[in-house]
């Protein structure tokens, strides 16, 4: 009995850890700052980093993916885009790291996606001993497609939204340069008339001497 | 065991099917039934969500999710406390809450409450564009106490369904519940290149709205040099006649 409930719970331990996992977070990164993202992955798992910059500076940022053993296995420097796809060999937390310490005053806005082995199946689909109809194997490249939509999707907004966000940012530097241009020059036309009628009263009372 | 076969592909390990192991293990006695369960449950835990990232005990962290209208998101979370004596996280920590406040484009909140340490919110976008999920501790310390680890996982629009529970309750086959798996997919893709048409719009606003006032100035600025510079040459001319210097 003992060994039997031992054993159910080494099998749901294994289970938990298997399970894939897709989490997507789009965070703002301050300048002078490191941020990293940890997940526990079991050896021989496939997992897949993606990170885009949307906004900030010169989009770009520094990437760094670190093994458990706290070995470099991947970094990027000054990169606005990339992926990065592993088989873990190692059991334990991978963690990866944007850094934005090479910038002054600049704070970027990234997105990262990881993915965590492959999509689960839909419930009850995954005790399939027989190989699938051909409805079922199409409605499953469909289903497929339909991801590599979304994330394609995914993408074209982030771009998207850089182009849109540089584009606010512009529209808003030409109102207050041409609003504090426009107040410079009338200071600057107002204030040589009034320097050159300075001038000339001082000198009045010694033209009058000279003349 | 069986029952355990057919749930080990759900991505969520949800309470029903938990308790559904239960009433099979519940039916051996023993001392040794509680040990098996509370561990099982420990291990539950421990698998609610992968990826987690540390803050500060009063530090606020805050993620954009960038959605079309009439989208659900589903976020769980965990968190743990840094335990000095063992230099590592204490496996559950109830006595910290976190608060979740999530703002939507229009700086409107759309959601403020302080859950317990771990536990999850949802939410439905009743406008596009970006959400702000910022989440903080319920800490009443003035400056930065322990680390925290949290665990995080934020699911959008199709993920969020729950696909065993749809086809538990509506009794579909393999089939059936691929298909509407695609209809919510094309659902979503249809919503968000609905999205992406008002963006573009937006876009376009704003170029336009540039363009505009480039021009503006532009005109605006030769108009008051001239104007000026006249102004400047007349009145210099009165000045210098009354001064009789010209």
């Amino acid at each position: 009995m003992n060994s039997h409930q031992s054993v159910k719970s080494l099998f749901i331990f294994f289970l938990c850890i298997s399970v894939s996992l897709t989490v997507e977070l789009t965070f703002e990164l301050p300048d002078n700052a490191k941020e990293c993202f940890y997940e526990e992955i079991e050896s021989g798992t496939d997992f897949t980093v993606e990170f885009q910059v949307v906004t900030g500076g010169h989009y770009d940022i520094d990437f760094e993916l670190i093994a458990p053993n706290k070995e470099v296995l991947y970094r990027e420097v000054k990169k606005q885009y990339d992926s990065f796809s592993k088989k873990a060999d190692v059991r334990g937390v991978y963690a990866a790291c944007f850094s934005n310490e090479f910038s002054t005053f600049s704070h970027k806005l990234v997105y990262v996606d990881w993915q965590v082995g492959t999509e689960d199946p839909l419930p009850g689909l995954g005790e399939h001993l027989t190989a699938m109809t051909q409805m079922e194997s199409s409605s499953h490249s469909l289903h497929e497609n339909l991801n590599k939509v979304v994330d394609y999707q995914t993408h074209h907004r982030l771009r998207e939204s850089q182009g849109r966000k540089r584009a606010e940012d512009l529209n808003e530097r030409v109102f207050l340069w041409a609003v504090g241009e426009t107040v410079a020059i009338i200071v600057i036309l107002i204030g040589q008339v009034v320097i050159l009628r300075n001038f000339f009263s001082e000198k009045k009372p010694s033209q009058m001497m000279f003349s | 065991m069986a029952t355990l076969l057919m749930f080990i592909p759900v991505r969520k390990v949800s309470l029903s099917f938990f308790f559904t192991w239960l009433s099979i293990v519940s039916t051996e006695a023993g001392k040794m039934q509680f040990l098996g369960i509370s561990l099982i449950f420990i291990i539950y835990l421990s698998c609610v969500s992968g990826l987690y990232f540390h803050i500060a005990e009063t530090e606020r962290k805050c993620f954009i999710e960038e959605i079309p209208d009439e989208t659900m998101v589903i976020g769980n979370y965990k968190v743990q406390l840094y335990d000095p004596r063992t230099g590592g996280f204490m496996p559950s920590s109830p006595g910290i809450g976190m608060h979740v406040e999530v703002k939507d484009p229009d700086d409107k909140v759309v959601l403020s409450r302080v859950y317990s340490s771990e536990g999850r919110f949802t939410f439905t976008s009743h406008t596009p564009g970006e959400h702000i999920i910022c989440l903080y501790s319920n800490s009443t310390k003035w400056f930065s106490g322990t680390q925290l680890r949290v665990h995080l996982d934020i699911h959008v629009g199709e993920q969020t369904m729950d696909y065993a529970g749809i086809a538990q309750k509506e009794k579909l086959t393999e089939l059936q519940l691929r298909v509407r798996q695609l209809l919510a997919q094309v659902d979503q893709i249809n919503k968000e290149q609905n999205y992406q048409r008002i963006r573009e719009e937006r876009f376009r606003q704003t170029s336009e709205s540039t363009n505009q006032r480039v021009l503006w100035w532009s005109l605006t600025q030769t108009a008051i040099l001239l104007v000026m510079g006249a102004w400047q040459m007349r009145h210099l001319k009165k000045f210098f006649e009354a001064k009789k210097l010209v």
